[in-house]
């Protein structure tokens, strides 16, 4: 046994902290959250705006857009989901990895918006589970931002114990 | 070459067919041609006239009939717009033949032409649907069309199955 391999007692009480797992876990998720990259429509424009250096997405960890849902943990649905892309859309989600989440950006998203059409689907929630709306038409980057903030809250909410991807049965979230 | 030349030109080539010459409703020169003669007459239009550009294929549903829409430019000529109209008095099962191998370039606006409005073209060498997918409930353009809105479920069985990917 090497001396340095020693424990330096007398730096304990200034390197030591005390935390949970839980909190340490969401708070390394909240900041290393990837959104998956893809835009159906204008809502997309924004969403590019909110990841440029004006905005600025990066500063809450988030400035990878992951071209591979499986790398990706949110999924913003920026546009209008039309009856044709709808089942792509679904693909991408069912191809996440757990933990996921899923943010409705801008009217269309959220219910179809002025398209009330046979070609658009009323609202992506009709696929997949929407964690957080955030309307607008488009939304601007800070009312994005406002909805990732609200997502970081949920993830900061949850607890190891009981998320519903470790579990063996189906647990709530 | 003036419109009134184009008009003398193609009835002295067909003095069989009865070309109507629309004259209320548009500024445009435009000539009515009957369904069944259409592709002799564009052929005619581009071989001998310059017509050698088709600019764009639509169609129309009116109360009584059909009607496809054909905007021909001369690009080696020049000059202005030259509309062909086709009517398509059956409202069941409109049909009319494909200028597809005349001008290449109306494949693609055929089959939107197929795809919204139901309008089969004869000859055509690949026609399907182009922005629905195949199996949509109906022809959206249709007057008697019926805007409803759809939810995922309900489309589903119309779907064709996705790719392995």
């Amino acid at each position: 046994m090497f001396e340095d391999d020693a424990i330096p007692v007398e730096k304990i009480d200034r390197n030591i902290f005390l935390t949970t797992v839980d909190w340490i876990y969401n708070w390394g998720r909240q900041y290393s959250m990837w959104p998956a990259m893809f835009g159906l429509a204008c809502c997309a424009i924004e969403m590019i705006g909110a990841s440029t250096a004006r905005y600025d997405i990066a500063r809450f960890g988030m400035e990878f857009y992951r071209a591979s849902p499986r790398h990706a943990d949110l999924m913003i649905v920026a546009g209008t989901v039309t009856h044709k892309m709808a089942p792509q859309v679904k693909r991408i989600w069912d191809q996440m990895p757990e933990p996921k989440y899923c943010l409705a950006m801008g009217s269309c998203a959220i219910s179809g918006g002025i398209f009330k059409s046979y070609a658009v689907l009323q609202g992506v929630d009709e696929i997949v589970p929407v964690d957080v709306y955030v309307p607008g038409c488009p939304p601007r980057p800070e009312a994005l931002f406002d909805g990732i903030r609200k997502i970081h809250q949920m993830v900061r909410a949850q607890s190891i114990k009981t998320v519903r991807w470790y579990g063996k049965e189906k647990k709530e979230a | 070459m003036t419109n009134e030349e184009i008009l003398s030109r193609l009835k002295d080539a067909f003095p069989d067919v009865a070309f109507q010459v629309q004259t209320e409703e548009t500024k445009d020169f435009t000539l009515i041609v009957p369904a069944g003669r259409l592709v002799e007459v564009a052929t005619h239009l581009r071989d001998h006239l310059d017509f050698d550009y088709l600019s764009n294929v639509t169609s129309v549903d009116y109360p009584d009939r059909f009607e496809v829409v054909y905007h021909l430019f001369s690009m080696k000529r020049g000059g202005g717009v030259l509309t062909l109209k086709v009517h398509l008095p059956d409202k069941e099962h409109p049909e009319v033949d494909s200028v597809t191998p005349i001008w290449p370039g109306a494949n693609y606006q055929e089959r939107e032409v197929y795809d919204l409005m139901g309008i089969s073209f004869r000859n055509h060498p690949d026609l399907r649907r182009i922005m629905l997918w195949d199996g949509f409930p109906g022809h959206p353009l249709r007057k008697d069309f019926e805007n409803r809105l759809y939810t995922y479920k309900e489309l589903e069985p119309t779907r064709p199955k996705p790719p392995n990917w």
